[in-house]
C-alpha cells in the first residue's frame, strides 16, 4: 500500500541542523502529514537549535519552546486553553527527544496520557544526549559508546521499551515510525490526528555526529534499523491491537550496527548477543500482533 | 453576600469570581481546599473552565504555563516542596511573561516534615520575576486573588498571592464575596496579542544569545518597576468598586511613632493587638505591614519610616548564614537615608510555632529596652 506525501513545507530549508541530521527530517514529514493548523511544543533537545535563534524560526506553525521535563504537561495546558478559546480541533504536537521523553520527562509523560489528553507526542530518538554531546539515556542501546559510557565500558544495560510502556497507559494509539518509510510515517500521524485523546509517535532519528556514521548515509542507516528489526515499525490500538506495520528483510544487525562508530568496538560475541535478543524481541512482537 | 468561610475557600471564590479558565494543581497540604473547592465549581458547572489534575506541582505550573500561551486566564495554587518542585517553570512563567496567578499557602519546609506555617517557601522564590502579595485576613485572600489577574494582565508578570497555613487558610473569617457582575465590571475578559496563533503564527521562548538576552531581562525589570505603581492603582480601582483597599504598605498607628513593628501576613493581625494595647499604655509605637514584597516598594518604606528610630522586624523566615529576609531587605531599603532607624531583626514562628500577643509583646520590649541592635537576628523564644 502506498500513500502520498503531502507536497505543503511548513518548515524553511534554513534551520540549523547538523548534516544528515534525522531529527529535522523527522520534523519535516511530521509538518506534511499534520498541516498547518497546529501548535507545536518543543522541548529543551536538539530542537531548540535546530529550530534557529531568536528572531528566526525554521517552523511556519506557532511554536512554543519549554523546558525539558514538560512536553506532556505544557502541551495539556495548551489544549485545555485552545478548548476554552473555541480552537477545539486544533492539533497539539508536543516534540520532545529521547531524553526528554525516555528519561526527564518521563513522569510528565506518564501523566498526561494517564489523563489521556488530547494530543500527540513525538519523540524523535536520536539514543543519547546529543544536544550536550553524546552522553548516554535510558534510550541508548546496549553495547553503544557514549562519552558517559566509553568504549571499554560501554552501555551495560537494553534500551527502555518506550512504546510497550505507552501502550500499557491503554492510549488510544501508540506507534513506531521512521524517516527512512516516509509513507508509513505520515500515515501514522494523520491517522493520529483523527484520534481524539493521547497519541504517542517513536521515530528514530539518527544523529551522524554522535553515531559516528556518514551523514549521507542517513536514510539508508534508518532503512537498516528497520530490515534489522532492531527498530520495527508498528503500531498499537487501545494498548491492545498490535500491528507490524512494515514486512522488515532478514538484513543481519551487523549491517546495521557497522554503520556506525559507536558500535566499533563491540567483539563479535558481543554483537551475537545483540542479534539474539532483536530476535527475541521480534518474536514477541509477533506474538503480540498475532494476538492482536 | 457575606459568609464565613476558611482562607483556602476564600482564594477559591476568589478564582471563580475572576473567570479562571484553565486551573492546574496537586495536591499538597494545606493548600489542597483550593483546588477541592474549584474542582467542585468547575463540576457543579459554576465556574467553565479545564481543570488539570497533573501528576506534580511542576507539571502543575507548566500545564499553566501552556495555557496561559494561548491566552486564557490560568491559575494553580501550591504550599511548600510543590512551590519548591515549580521554582523552575516559575522563572519559566514570569521570563514568557505570563500573567498566571498562583496562591502559595504558606508552609514550613522539611526536613523533618512539617505542615505548619512560615515564609521560607514563598521567600525562596524571591527571584523568580512573580510579584509577591502577603495577605493578613481571609477578606484580602478573595480580594487580592481578583486584583492578582488585573495586575498580572497589566505588567505581563505573574503574581503569587501568599496566605498563611492553618492561621488563614484553615479558619474561617466573615468575608464579603462580591457579585459576579461587580468583578465581570473590574476584569474584564482577558484578550492578549502575544499568544500562540494559528492565523499568526509565531515562535516563543527560543534560544537568546547574548546580544537579546540582557534587554528583555531588562524589561522584566522595567515590568517590576511599573508593577508597583500597578498594584496601587488597580488596589485603588478596586477599592471604589468594593470599599476595601490594602496598598503596597500598610501603617497602623504609625503617626509620631519612634519605634514601629515590621510583618507580613497573618502575624500582622496579632501585631495590631499588641499595638493598642501599648498606645493604650502610652507606648509610642505603630506597625509597618508589609503587603507587596515583589517589587519590593523602596520609596514608600523610605517615606514611612522617615523619622521613626527603631524598627523590629518579625522575621517569619531565615535566610540560613545570614539573618531574617524582610529584615536584610528592609535594612538595604533604608541604606542612605538619613538618620535612618536601626533595624532589630527577629526570628520567630518558623514552622508553625504560635506567634502570640505574648511573642509580639516580649518583641516590642527587647526594641523599647536597647538602643542598638544585636549584629546577629535574635532567635525569639527558642529553648536553650
Amino acid at each position: 500500500m502506498s500513500y502520498a506525501i503531502p507536497e505543503r513545507e511548513l518548515m524553511y530549508s534554513g534551520h540549523v541542523g547538523c548534516p544528515g541530521c534525522g531529527a529535522s527530517l523527522a520534523m519535516r514529514l511530521a509538518l506534511k502529514a499534520v498541516g498547518e493548523d497546529v501548535v507545536v511544543i518543543i522541548v529543551a533537545s536538539c530542537w531548540s537549535i535546530i529550530a534557529g535563534p531568536f528572531p528566526y524560526t525554521s517552523l511556519k506553525v506557532p511554536t512554543l519552546h519549554t523546558a525539558f521535563e514538560t512536553g506532556g504537561s505544557v502541551s495539556s495546558g495548551i489544549k485545555a486553553a485552545l478548548e476554552m478559546r473555541g480552537r477545539p480541533n486544533t492539533t497539539v504536537m508536543a516534540w520532545a527527544g529521547d531524553g526528554g521523553t525516555f528519561d526527564i520527562g518521563f513522569q510528565a509523560l506518564s501523566g498526561a496520557v494517564e489523563r489521556n489528553e488530547d494530543f500527540i507526542y513525538v519523540c524523535y530518538d536520536n539514543e543519547a544526549y546529543m544536544n550536550t554531546g553524546i552522553q548516554r539515556s535510558s534510550a541508548t542501546p546496549w553495547g553503544a559508546w557514549t562519552t558517559t559510557t566509553p568504549a571499554a565500558t560501554p552501555k551495560n544495560t537494553p534500551k527502555k521499551d518506550m512504546v510497550a510502556i505507552m501502550a500499557a497507559h491503554r492510549i488510544p494509539y501508540t506507534a513506531s515510525a521512521s524517516i527512512a518509510y516516509p509513507e508509513d510515517l505520515v500515515r501514522k500521524l494523520q491517522k493520529a490526528q483523527g484520534i481524539r485523546g493521547s497519541k504517542f509517535i517513536h521515530i528514530l532519528a539518527p544523529c551522524p555526529s554522535g553515531w559516528k556514521s556518514e551523514p549521507a548515509e542517513t536514510i539508508k542507516v534508518s532503512r537498516l534499523a528497520v530490515q534489522s528489526k532492531v527498530f520495527p515499525l508498528y503500531e498499537v490500538e487501545e494498548g491492545e491491537r498490535w500491528r507490524v506495520t512494515v514486512r522488515p528483510s532478514e538484513a543481519p544487525v551487523i549491517e546495521y550496527l557497522r554503520r556506525q562508530g559507536r558500535f566499533n568496538h563491540l567483539t563479535p560475541a558481543q554483537i551475537d548477543e545483540i542479534q539474539r535478543n532483536v530476535d527475541r524481541h521480534w518474536a514477541e512482537l509477533l506474538a503480540r500482533a498475532e494476538q492482536g | 453576600m457575606r459568609k464565613v468561610i476558611m482562607g483556602n475557600h476564600a482564594v477559591s471564590y476568589g478564582v471563580r469570581l475572576a473567570r479562571a479558565e484553565v486551573i492546574s494543581a496537586y495536591p499538597i497540604t494545606p493548600q489542597t481546599q483550593i483546588v477541592e473547592m474549584l474542582s467542585e465549581f468547575c463540576s457543579d458547572g459554576s465556574l467553565n473552565a479545564k481543570f488539570i489534575k497533573v501528576e506534580s506541582e511542576h507539571s502543575a505550573m507548566a500545564a499553566v504555563v501552556g495555557a496561559s500561551s494561548v491566552g486564557a486566564r490560568a491559575f494553580t495554587a501550591t504550599s511548600s516542596h510543590g512551590l519548591l518542585l515549580m521554582h523552575e517553570m516559575l522563572h519559566w512563567a514570569a521570563g514568557a511573561r505570563l500573567p498566571i496567578v498562583l496562591a502559595n499557602v504558606n508552609r514550613a519546609v522539611g526536613p523533618g516534615w512539617n505542615v505548619w506555617t512560615d515564609q521560607s517557601d514563598s521567600l525562596a522564590q524571591r527571584d523568580t520575576g512573580f510579584l509577591q502579595l502577603y495577605c493578613e485576613s481571609n477578606q484580602e485572600a478573595l480580594d487580592t486573588v481578583i486584583q492578582a489577574f488585573k495586575i498580572a494582565e497589566t505588567v505581563r508578570l505573574p503574581v503569587m498571592v501568599v496566605l498563611d497555613a492553618f492561621i488563614l487558610s484553615h479558619t474561617e473569617e466573615p468575608v464579603d464575596v462580591p457579585s459576579q457582575e461587580q468583578v465581570d465590571a473590574f476584569l474584564p475578559r482577558y484578550e492578549t496579542e502575544w499568544r500562540l496563533d494559528i492565523e499568526d503564527p509565531r515562535a516563543f521562548n527560543m534560544l537568546v544569545a547574548p546580544e537579546h538576552y540582557m534587554e528583555m531581562r531588562l524589561q522584566m525589570q522595567q515590568a517590576m518597576a511599573e508593577a508597583k505603581g500597578v498594584v496601587q492603582t488597580v488596589d485603588e480601582e478596586y477599592a471604589a468598586c468594593f470599599g476595601r483597599g490594602y496598598g503596597l504598605i500598610e501603617p497602623y498607628r504609625t503617626e509620631g511613632a519612634e519605634t514601629v513593628l515590621f510583618s507580613a501576613g497573618a502575624t500582622s493581625g496579632t501585631a495590631r493587638v499588641v499595638v493598642d494595647e501599648l498606645r493604650g499604655q502610652g507606648v509610642n509605637i505603630g506597625l509597618l505591614r508589609l503587603r507587596l514584597f515583589r517589587p519590593f516598594p523602596v520609596a514608600e518604606l523610605r517615606r514611612a519610616l522617615a523619622g521613626v528610630k527603631k524598627v523590629g522586624v518579625i522575621d517569619r523566615n531565615i535566610s540560613y548564614g545570614h539573618e531574617g529576609i524582610f529584615a536584610s531587605e528592609l535594612k538595604a531599603a533604608l541604606y542612605g537615608l538619613p538618620r535612618a532607624p536601626q533595624v532589630f531583626d527577629f526570628v520567630v514562628g518558623l514552622g508553625g510555632r504560635d506567634v502570640t500577643p505574648a511573642t509580639i509583646h516580649g518583641i516590642a520590649g527587647h526594641v523599647l529596652s536597647h538602643d542598638v541592635p544585636a549584629e546577629e537576628p535574635v532567635w525569639w523564644e527558642v529553648k536553650s
